[in-house]
Formats: structure tokens, sequence, C-alpha cells
């Protein structure tokens, strides 16, 4: 079996990332993304390690696809996801203790979160390896995007600050890392966004802004449709 | 001489929202007797920011501003939200809350008549729930003040947090009642001789003096009532709710729960009876309906004053109910006119009547 082409890879990136992007399209997932995307730090860390494990996991899969039987594929996904799962749990408890500390019961749940066993399911049980690696680690950073970009708004709006707790990932020496867009002597604090209603609202936002970029393209992209094709012809379409 | 059948014309929403912001004005000035000019500064205000808010997401949303903007329903939202935030809040706090109740609770679920929740207890729950320390800096009312602020001493505070002399805050400050009967309980277990300080005996008959904010709050809804403005069944249930629950706890231990008549005239009880509850768009529609979420909304909110972490309970406990609602409304259906009421559909559609 040969690796894929480019063509194939930017399909697989694309469809990952953007047109299928579990947090804000398949919308999968939402208890660690409403949870832990309380600042950038807890968002990212969470969502790299969910992608380690779908990078691995993906790959495993579609070595193994062709041995499982159909009746019994959930179980032994699950068993190979939950290994992975372990396997990055007692890493991150060796490597970067104090962020494992927070993040918490949250990683042994990636193994529960089902953005994991949906690619198993959908994607890696019926494509080859490369794609398959490939589609999960995508999926896994798509999802990083939007807790990034989630955990970025809460932390901004709820404290003033951008990148806080990055002690925990690079050490104490990385605490003059944090950013203080609103200085600190202000006191600056809105708790709503730091709340749980602060990520209902904040997910909300991305859904929707996601949406109008969508329907923004499709529009630009039917006005070039229209201005390609002789004036005659467009009426019909105009409608659909 | 005119016979039936007749037609009902069904009055403007711009008379409604008048009228019941008509009906405000006695509290309002009662309001102004009893903690000073501050609340006229909140009203105006949350309704400046409402009015700037509302004609935003109109024109964001492309729809017509001005017929949306003179019905007056975002007027009664601002004026309900500020007469449940502390009279001497910071400047921002109003205008923040005001800004959620219209965007957020209003125009992002669809607008006027599409909202789930009541705007205005969404813009106070954000606000309790994010600055907890800022809601709970109520003033003193006026008489209690050892030297009352003059209204423009009120207006300096609210704009600038200053307070003229070098006074900190807290000389002129003082807990809500029921904010002060809750700090006792949890500090001795007991209510003791509270009840016997000033803010509660300066009310007179009524639990204190923001008792006569709540009596003119009812007789305001009892002219809504009387108008036909309000239902009877959603305001009467939850007194009886609230009552009834009250009544029972202070009979049981007297020295622990205070009476009926406290919590009938304490915090936003009479303002949610008449104003919150019966908002038409976030309440059940049926008769039966409106008698249980009533009921629901006294029960809870007491039980959210005596048992829960804050002081007041009404917006918690309205928010909570108006997401039931449609489900109330789908279980309490009147039989249609001219059935039996224990027709289902199965039996309407059988052969045989």
């Amino acid at each position: 079996m040969s690796i894929m082409s480019w063509a194939e890879a930017k399909a697989i990136i694309h469809n990952s990332i953007w047109k299928q992007n579990q947090g804000v399209v398949a919308i999968l997932g939402m208890c660690p993304v409403l949870v832990m995307s309380n600042n950038i730090i807890n968002g990212v860390s969470l969502g790299l390690a969910t992608s380690l494990v779908m990078l691995v996991s993906g790959a495993a899969i579609a070595a193994i696809r062709e041995f499982v039987p159909n009746e019994l594929r959930s179980p032994i996904f699950i068993l190979i996801i939950a290994a992975l799962v372990t396997m990055v749990d007692l890493l991150m408890n060796s490597y970067v203790h104090d962020l494992y500390v927070v993040l918490g019961i949250f990683i042994p749940l990636i193994t529960t979160n089902c953005i994991v066993l949906a690619r198993a399911e959908a994607f890696a049980s019926k494509n080859g390896v490369a794609h398959s690696a490939l589609d999960g680690f995508f999926m896994g950073i798509g999802l990083t995007v939007v807790l990034g970009i989630l955990g970025a708004g809460r932390e901004l709006i709820g404290k003033g600050t951008l990148l806080s707790g990055i002690d925990l990932v690079f050490g104490p020496a990385a605490k003059s890392w944090v950013i203080h867009v609103i200085p600190a002597e202000w006191n600056y604090q809105f708790l709503l966004a730091i709340l749980p209603p602060g990520a209902f609202i904040g997910l909300g936002f991305l859904i929707a802004g996601k949406m109008a970029l969508d329907r923004r393209a499709e529009a630009r992209a039917r006005l070039a449709a229209k201005a390609a094709e002789p004036a005659g012809l467009v009426e019909g379409q105009s409608h659909c | 001489m005119i016979t039936s059948p007749f037609f009902v014309k069904p009055t403007p929403l711009q008379v409604v929202m008048l009228k019941v912001a008509a009906a405000l004005l006695p509290a309002i000035a009662v309001y102004v007797h009893v903690f000073g000019i501050g609340i006229l500064v909140q009203l105006t205000l949350a309704t400046l920011t409402a009015l700037a808010t509302e004609a935003a997401c109109l024109k964001l949303r492309k729809y017509p501003v001005k017929p949306f903007l003179l019905d007056g329903s975002a007027i009664v939202t601002a004026w309900l939200l500020a007469l449940s935030l502390p009279p001497l809040g910071a400047w921002w706090m109003v205008v923040l809350a005001t800004l959620i109740a219209i965007a957020v609770a209003k125009h992002l679920y669809g607008g006027l008549g599409q909202n789930p929740f009541n705007p205005a207890m969404i813009g106070f729950a954000v606000m309790i729930v994010s600055f907890p320390a800022q809601m709970s800096r109520w003033a003193a009312p006026l008489a209690l003040q050892s030297g009352p602020l003059d209204a423009g001493a009120q207006l300096a505070y609210i704009f600038t947090g200053r307070l003229p002399g070098g006074i900190g805050f807290d000389a002129i400050a003082s807990a809500t009642p029921l904010d002060t009967v809750k700090t006792v309980l949890i500090q001795h277990g007991g209510l003791g001789d509270v009840l016997q300080t000033t803010l509660f005996t300066s009310g007179g008959l009524l639990p204190s003096q923001m008792g006569w904010i709540a009596l003119a709050y009812l007789a305001g809804g009892l002219y809504l009532l009387f108008s036909r403005i309000i239902p009877w069944q959603t305001p009467l249930s939850f007194i009886a709710g609230l009552g009834l629950m009250a009544a029972a706890m202070h009979l049981y231990d007297p020295n622990h729960y205070t009476s009926p008549l406290f919590h009938l005239f304490g915090g936003a009880a009479m303002l949610g009876a008449f104003f919150i509850i019966t908002d038409p768009v976030s309440g059940p529609t049926t008769p039966r309906g409106r008698l249980i979420f009533g009921a629901s909304i006294g029960v809870l909110t007491y039980l959210i004053r005596v048992f829960g972490g804050y002081p007041d309970g009404v917006a918690f406990a309205v928010i909570i109910l108006n997401i039931a609602a449609p489900f109330i409304d789908q279980y309490t259906q009147p039989a249609v006119f001219g059935r039996k009421a224990k027709q289902n559909d199965s039996s309407k559609k059988g052969a045989k009547p």
C-alpha cells in the first residue's frame, strides 16, 4: 500500500480542521470542551493530549481493522484507546505533574471522549494506516484550535490575562510569560466567563462565527459562479 | 343596542408596556424616599443602555428599528433590572447588566416574543454570579445613615466610586434584611434579637423600610391585575407558595425561620410576583399551568432563600421555571371548548362519539 498523495492528505486535513471540526461542527466531546476551556493552557494541553491519543489509536485501529470481528469492534476499539490513554496519563503525570493535577479526571476521560471512538468507528475502521493516523491527529488538532480560541476568549474576558498557568507546563521560570492584557493591579474579573455558563455562551458564538464564515464563502462562490456564467442561464439557479 | 358576539380588540403592546411602567411609578417614588435619588440615576442609565442596545441589535439583525424601539418592552426590562440592582451600585454594573439582558437574553434568542428566559432576571443572575461582592453592597436606607448622603454625593458615588469627606462606603452600607437574617443564622444558628435592630423596626408594621417599597409594588401590581394586563393565577399562586412555605416553617421553629410577612415583603418577592413572573413571553399560557408555575417559583424562592447560598432566590427560581414553562404548557392544555375534559387524541378519532 502506497503512502497517500499530497492532495489526499490536504483533503483529510481540510476536512478535519475545518469542514468537520469536531468541536464546532460535529459538536462532539462537549464535556472536556466545556470544562477545560477556561484558559488557553488547559484547553490546548488537553487538546494536544487528545490529538496524541487519536494519532496512535487511528493508526493502531486501522492496522488491525481486517482482523476485528464486526460484532466485537466497540470493546476492542475501547480497549486500544484506553491503553493509549493510560500511557498518556502516566506520561503527563511524570513530566508535567502540575498540569496533570489541574486537568485531573479529564485525562483518563479522553477514553470516553466520543470524538476518539467516533473517528475510530467512522474513519480508522475503513481506511489505511497512514490516512487514519493523519485523520486522527488533525481531528485532534481541530479540537485543540477550538479549545485554544475558546480558552483565550474566556480567559481574556474573565480575568484579562492570556496564557495564565503557563508555569504548569514550562516550570516556575515561565511565570513571567503570562500576558496581562488588562493590568493586574486593576483586579479585573468577570467571573461569568470563567464559570460554566461562559463556556456555553462562548462555544455558541464560535459555532455561529463558523457558520457565518461558511455562509459568506458560499455566497462569494455563488457570485463568482454567476459572473462566470452567461447572463441568461443564471435565473433558475439563484434559488438553490 | 349592541349585542353579542363581540370581538375583543387586543391591547397593543405599547399600551401594555406603558401601563406596566406606570404601575412601577409608585414603587419608584417610595424607593426614592427610602434610598435617595440614586435609583433615578440607575433607571436613566438602564433606559439609555437598553434603547441603545436594542437599536444596535435590531440594526444588526436588519429589523426595522423604530417600531420595536417604541414598543417599550426594552424600557420595562431596563426598569425591572435597575430596580433589582443595588441603588448605589457603580454605573458600569447597571450598564453591563442591561447590555446582557437585551443583547444576550433577548436578541440572541430571537428578539421580542422569542426569549425563553426573562431578560431582566438573566441580567441580574449574570451580575450576582459574576460580581457577588459588588452586588451585596447595598447602602442603608437614608433614615438609618448617620449623615445621609445628599443627591450630589450619590450621583458622584455612582460615577466615580468616591464619597465626600473621605468616608468609606462601609460607613453608609448595610446588608439587606434578607442578607442580615441569613448571616445571623449562619453565625449564631438562631435569629435571636436581630429583628429588634433599627434596620427592621424602622419599617413600622412591615418588616423593614424596604417593605414599603414592596407594598408599592403590590399596589402597582393590583392596578395591573384589575386592568387585566396580567392574569391573576401567577401572582396569587406565587404569593401562596412562598407564604405557605414560610408560614409552615415559621410555625415549626419561629426562632429559626422568619415570618411569612417578612418573606413576602422582603427582597424581590412582590416585584417578582406582579412584574417578573407575569412576563407573557417566558411563562406558561394555560390557566392551570400558570398556577403550577407561580406556586413552584414561590416554593423554590423560599428554598433558595433559606437553604441556598444566595440571600434572595427570585431570579434563580424564575429562570429555572422559565425553561420548564413549555413543558408545563404541554401537560396543562385545557379541553377544547365543547369537548369533554378527559377526551384524548385516540378517542377523538374513534368511530363512536
